[in-house]
């Protein structure tokens, strides 16, 4: 019984680290594990591919408003995850959690927004080491 | 351990369709699969396979994905190790800096080219069949291919295409076997940057396990990159989606190519 519970559960982690984070490049550049969530105000939203990316004005913490361009998969990734080339208009007041890059630019990958209306979109779970893709397993 | 191996399986089919009950298919823009696996529609027709029949919309799921590439350096031969090393991919295990990146796909807006196109965004994709051909409709890039089942012979010399020339043959009722030949270098194989030649030879294996599950395998054959054939997908398991399935466009075009490394990539570098 217990195999089987193992089974089940390894079956569960490996449909997990087989959804890959980011379609066409790695995660070199994040400082993957580092979460901040900023307040700001949306000034574009670019529906396209390889990444969507959301613009928006922001403070950093320090007292300097800074524009961010955070992206997420691309829009046949973010479609079903709830996300639209509608999702956000200029001037909306949005929270923003991302991993930033590691230089210290105002770019990075977004986690997820809450929108104006409370409503939250997930764009992807937290980097981790077991990210890689794992191969499918043949058919027989 | 067969037994252990066994409920292992079936366990990750369990999850998986467990996973998509909740899905709904949409009269339009449908994403197949795709990596957030959030999205798969019913399941197609089941039963027995038909006939050298291959045709409808099929999809591969996030096993299509291969964002990481290949590794496969140790296969290379002196002038591969060359070309791989000129190329800077944004992934896999000869990963560079995004300053440095140079893939043509996703800094240029070139072609993903074939094989790419399988081993990297096989998304979902169509086949149609027709007295003479075989059409492969892929939802990214929005491309095609023709695969002649006329009988004729791949050319000798080829005038090199992003998609080569391909030729097709049911080696039984359930397989078909294509062949192709005359791809552009320019190309690469996959998101590591793996490097191929124009001399390079491709092979697929469509096999219809059943009424609404293919089996892809793919093997490459460069002598002047690869000291040996090497088999990038083997058996990979392709779902058939329903005939009503409308598919997004994926379209990897040159302007937003360019408008995501001016605000994203090109700032994010590390040296």
């Amino acid at each position: 019984m217990k195999k089987i519970l193992f089974d089940i559960l390894g079956a569960a982690a490996l449909l997990l680290v087989s959804v890959p984070l980011l379609a066409h490049h790695g995660a070199a550049a994040l400082d993957t594990g580092k979460e901040i969530t900023l307040k700001g105000t949306v000034t574009e939203w670019i529906w396209s591919n390889p990444h969507c990316f959301l613009k928006f004005d922001a403070n950093d913490g320090t007292g300097t408003v800074r524009n961010w361009a955070v992206e997420t998969q691309s829009p046949t990734s973010m479609t079903p995850r709830g996300w639209s080339r509608m999702s956000f208009k200029a001037g909306d007041e949005v929270t923003v959690t991302i991993e930033p890059v590691k230089n210290g630019q105002p770019i990075g990958r977004i986690l997820h927004v809450i929108l104006p209306n409370g409503q939250k979109l997930i764009a992807a779970n937290p980097t981790t080491p077991e990210s890689r893709p794992v191969a499918p397993v043949p058919v027989q | 351990m067969r037994l252990h191996f066994s409920v292992f399986i079936i366990a990750s089919v369990t999850l998986l369709v467990a996973g998509r009950t909740h899905a709904q298919m949409k009269p339009w823009n449908n994403s197949g699969v795709g990596l957030s696996g959030l999205s798969e529609p019913p399941k197609g027709p089941s039963g027995p396979a038909p006939r050298r029949d291959l045709s409808g919309i099929w999809d591969a799921g996030p096993g299509g994905i291969q964002p990481t590439g290949y590794d496969v350096a140790a296969l290379f031969t002196p002038l591969g190790e060359k070309m791989a090393k000129a190329n800077k991919p944004g992934n896999g295990p000869r990963i560079a800096d995004v300053s440095e990146d140079n893939d043509p796909l996703s800094t240029l807006g070139d072609p993903a080219g074939f094989p790419r196109i399988l081993l990297y965004e096989l998304r979902p994709f169509q086949i149609v069949q027709t007295a003479n051909q075989v059409l492969m409709l892929y939802m990214f890039e929005k491309r095609w291919r023709v695969i002649w089942t006329d009988g004729r012979e791949l050319p000798k010399d080829p005038d090199p295409r992003w998609y080569g020339y391909s030729v097709g043959r049911w080696e039984d009722d359930y397989t078909l076997v294509v062949q192709s030949f005359g791809l552009d270098d320019r190309t690469w194989l996959d998101n590591a940057g793996n490097p191929h030649s124009a001399s390079m030879r491709v092979e697929e294996r469509y096999h219809r396990i059943d009424g609404e599950t293919l089996a892809l395998t793919v093997t490459l054959e460069d002598p002047l990159i690869y000291t040996k054939p090497w088999t990038p997908l083997n058996k990979l398991p392709i779902r058939l989606m329903p005939n009503d399935t409308d598919l997004m466009e994926m379209v990897p075009s040159a302007s937003e190519a360019l408008a995501y490394r001016k605000e994203i990539a090109s700032q994010a570098k590390t040296k």
